[in-house]
């Protein structure tokens, strides 16, 4: 399992000189590496560094515009993903690309079978999917539809649609994103399995301890560069870090909180089911000021609907929130005093074609000094602008050019810009540093904590237990609407935690 | 084949599109008459002299402009919150009928004073036509494409109902038409002698009102931002559904104005025949002008010049009248495509 041990002949994938460029940016520059049968390799990253732009290409989505890729010694031609997928290329992409309507054989089956060709086949699918299963140990229901699936069997399913085609080699973008990491350790059990068979694996992932315990060979990429290639067995996290932004990272120093009282209160909230997301169920928090109450979980469990709640969008179905949002609507939260960093800074944070000082004002815009009887004061709203964009770093062409041109980081800065300077006591932050790069997270981590000394109450929402585990004074976990009692700094390892995720625990607190 | 958005189209990009659909119009419109057995360019020549040749044509021209700019405008400012009226024939019609029951009521004893509040009458009938869609759209979620588009022929049904029935002119010999408007509030020619009415410069301060409104008012603010993406305006906290009534008010008044200029400036009566889809061709003329106020105005004035031209040419050269309607299509067809090629690039692979 090893790598490098082979020949030549132990070549399965071979890039050479891939180049990309869109415009003025070179997302892949002359990218050349082997992947050998039987080995993992970790592509290692920040945002925008080149790795989904190289897996496309790999894929046939883009077209290079220079280098070729060669599949067990035979040239692939390019833009042609039906010819990757014949080559033996399997991709499990990060957003699963499923049917929910389908049981799990009908997505598997899905795109393999001709057109004219009467019958679906079932029967032989069937047998083909259990011995994969078995093999593998990706335990499925064949019949079950997909819809019903839990996040975890739908990757399952998502690698098994892989393998039965037939894939010699399996890609897997951020595959443990949103996988709780008792999921993810049965996912690595999987992948160690399909090595063993002979199978070469590229694993893309920003998180260090995933790559470190699977790969046997990590390749960093940074601005389009690969920066790195070497045995992971050779290396650790720092030195990892070190090649992916350039420089010895830091790990943020977290003074301690000086807690003050409670200033936002649930007793026993519960809100509605929407669609397929969970309602709560019977919450208890306090958010107290000078303090940021980390919320871990996985994605999906009801941290959308108490973001919700207090950014104002839904109301309470039983319980009290103290203090109310009355009439409860996204305006009286902003009024009550309530700083909302959305999860989604482009669907949701930002409207992509208003300027920058547009964007600016959307919460605000109502009142003195940008509005007067109907009439806005576009001065007023520049000048804004310009103090957000010099005070919080927005690196931009100016304030009346599209939001949209922005970096994410950029966008980010101007969304914490607009609702930190209006001095909130609390701040609902809801992913806040999700697809930034390091220094932009180190930024806006830096924003936060300084809120939070200046006495603010922050709520911070994350998917990445590292984050939540770094950054919060007390931490809470959600699963299925339900959140954990409160756990001090240091009392809970990540472990301990990832329980608690996969709703263990909950039985016993209530 | 794939599409990728360009950032910042060039000004050779933006301007060089629209040209060649214009350009590529022109030569569509030559084939035609050629195929109907005419010269090409002295058809062309003829739409033109037509339609600007003369005092009397850019006049008439301008005449048939006006109702355009009121539909026009209003489909823009609708278009714009993401609000899709199609029923702008429905509301024009609407406020035809009011500018005739308050023009023939006891009001015309107040003579020309009487004008404004005929105008407001049609222009709050037209935005109520719109409301029942827009409250359908925000309390239930129904389409209002559906509903605006099928409001036209429920509300022509009752304009025939009206001009059979109670609106029935009695001296009308029997045609289905309603009585005429009182002389006094009949709105004045601004050029003695040919037809141009004031109707042609209220549409011009409807216009110049709507790009102030959404350039520097709160509300144009927020019909931008819940057009553009009502999910973040909503999050933001902007009242997206109040937004939309809002909306719907503006847009169903403007083009009741429609109606009102129409009765009042052109024909001082109302008939079946008042309005030739000036509703429907409102929407090309909006998109035309990339829902530009201003920009409505001279698309209003090109279409309008199209068909007015058209007129005239074929009674001289013998080409049917039909080809007007070729005309837009092509030339609107070939400018949607053309904006698609101003933001986006066609990537092969």
């Amino acid at each position: 399992m090893k790598s490098a041990l082979g020949g030549a002949q132990d070549i399965v994938l071979r890039l050479s000189g891939i180049t990309k460029r869109f415009g003025a940016l070179t997302a892949n520059d002359a990218i050349s590496f082997d992947l050998h049968r039987g080995e993992v390799i970790a592509l290692l990253g920040e945002n925008g560094a080149g790795k989904t732009t190289l897996m496309n290409i790999l894929f046939g989505q883009y077209t290079a515009d220079a280098g070729g890729v060669e599949v067990f010694g035979a040239p692939l031609p390019p833009g042609n993903p039906r010819a990757a997928l014949a080559a033996g290329l399997g991709m499990v992409h990060q957003h699963f690309t499923l049917a929910d309507n389908l049981t799990v054989l009908e997505n598997i089956q899905l795109g393999t079978r001709p057109l004219w060709r009467a019958g679906l086949g079932q029967a032989a699918a069937r047998v083909k999917l259990a011995g994969l299963a078995a093999d593998f140990g990706l335990v499925v229901n064949p019949d079950a539809l997909v819809g019903s699936l839990t996040v975890g069997a739908r990757q399952r399913v998502e690698i098994l649609k892989a393998l039965y085609r037939d894939a010699r080699i399996l890609i897997l973008d951020e595959p443990t994103a949103v996988l709780t990491p008792q999921d993810s350790d049965a996912l690595f059990d999987t992948l160690r399995r399909a090595v063993a068979t002979g199978l070469s694996i590229i694993f893309i992932s920003h998180k260090m301890h995933e790559v470190m315990a699977l790969s046997s060979r990590v390749l960093v990429l940074r601005h389009g560069r690969l920066v790195g290639d070497v045995a992971t067995a050779t290396t650790d996290r720092a030195r990892l870090a070190a090649m992916m932004v350039g420089a010895e990272v830091a790990a943020p120093k977290v003074a301690p909180a000086m807690p003050g009282p409670a200033v936002l209160t649930l007793r026993d909230v519960s809100t509605r089911t929407i669609g397929a997301a969970p309602g709560l169920q019977g919450v208890q928090l306090a958010l107290r000021a000078g303090q940021i109450t980390g919320l871990a979980g996985v994605s999906g469990n009801g941290q959308a609907a108490l973001s919700d709640l207090i950014s104002g969008l839904v109301e309470p179905q039983s319980g009290v929130m103290e203090p109310a949002i009355t009439p409860w609507s996204p305006r009286a939260a902003v009024a009550a005093g309530i700083a909302r960093i959305p999860e989604d800074r482009h669907k949701t944070g930002t409207i992509a074609d208003f300027s920058l000082t547009e964007n600016a004002i959307l919460e605000t815009y109502t009142g003195a000094p940008y509005s007067h009887r109907g009439l806005m004061n576009w001065r007023a709203a520049e000048a804004q602008t310009r103090h957000l964009i010099a005070t919080y770093d927005v690196r931009c062409p100016g304030p009346n050019g599209p939001i949209r041109q922005l970096s994410g980081g950029n966008m980010q800065k101007l969304i914490l810009g607009r609702v930190l300077d209006q001095s909130p006591r609390i701040i609902l932050a809801n992913q806040p540093v999700r697809g930034l790069d390091i220094g932009a997270i180190a930024y806006v981590h830096g924003r936060l904590l300084a809120a939070r000394d200046a006495g603010a109450a922050v709520l911070l929402i994350s998917e990445d237990l590292d984050e939540i585990m770094g950054l919060s004074d007390v931490v809470h976990v959600m699963s299925e609407g339900r959140l954990s009692p409160e756990f001090g700094r240091g009392q809970m390892t990540a472990a301990q935690l990832g329980l608690w995720m996969a709703g263990q625990g909950f039985d016993h607190a209530a | 084949m794939r599409l990728e958005p360009i950032a910042n189209p060039g000004l050779a990009r933006s301007l060089g599109f629209p040209a060649a659909a214009l350009l590529a119009t022109v030569f569509i419109a030559s084939a035609l008459a050629g195929l109907a057995g005419a010269n090409p360019l002295a058809t062309l020549g003829l739409i033109l002299k037509g339609a600007a040749g003369s005092k009397f044509a850019l006049l008439e021209t301008l005449n048939r402009a006006t109702p355009l700019i009121f539909t026009g405008l209003a489909i823009a400012v609708a278009f714009r919150a993401k609000l899709w009226n199609i029923g702008a024939e429905a509301q024009l019609y609407a406020g035809a009928v009011v500018t005739v029951i308050l023009g023939t009521s006891a009001l015309s004893g107040m003579g020309g004073f009487a004008v404004p509040f005929v105008a407001l009458g049609a222009l709050v009938a037209g935005a109520l036509v719109l409301l029942g869609p827009v409250m359908l759209k925000t309390r239930l979620g129904v389409d209002e494409v559906v509903t605006t588009l099928l409001l036209n022929f429920i509300m022509l049904l009752l304009v025939s109902y009206l001009l059979e029935g109670p609106m029935k002119d009695p001296a009308g010999m029997g045609w289905p038409k309603s009585a005429p408007l009182d002389r006094a509030l009949r709105l004045p020619r601004i050029v003695e002698g040919l037809r141009l009415h004031w109707g042609f410069g209220l549409a011009l301060i409807a216009a110049a009102a709507v790009w102030f409104v959404q350039k520097r008012t709160t509300l144009g603010y927020e019909m931008r931002a819940v057009g553009l993406n009502p999910q973040a305006a909503r999050f933001a906290g902007i009242p997206v559904n109040v937004v939309l009534v809002k909306t719907a008010l503006l847009s169903g008044g403007l083009a009741a104005l429609a109606g009102f200029s129409e009765v009042a400036g052109l024909k001082g009566h109302l008939s079946l025949d008042l309005s030739p889809g000036f509703g429907y061709t409102g929407i090309i003329v909006a998109m035309l002008a990339l829902l530009h106020p201003l920009g409505v105005v001279i698309t209003a004035i090109f279409v309008a010049g199209i068909f007015v031209g058209a007129d005239s040419m074929s009674r001289a050269a013998d080409v049917p009248t039909y080809i007007a309607d070729m005309l837009l299509a092509t030339a609107l067809l070939l400018m949607v495509l053309a904006i698609g090629l101003t933001k986006f690039r066609v990537v092969r692979g």
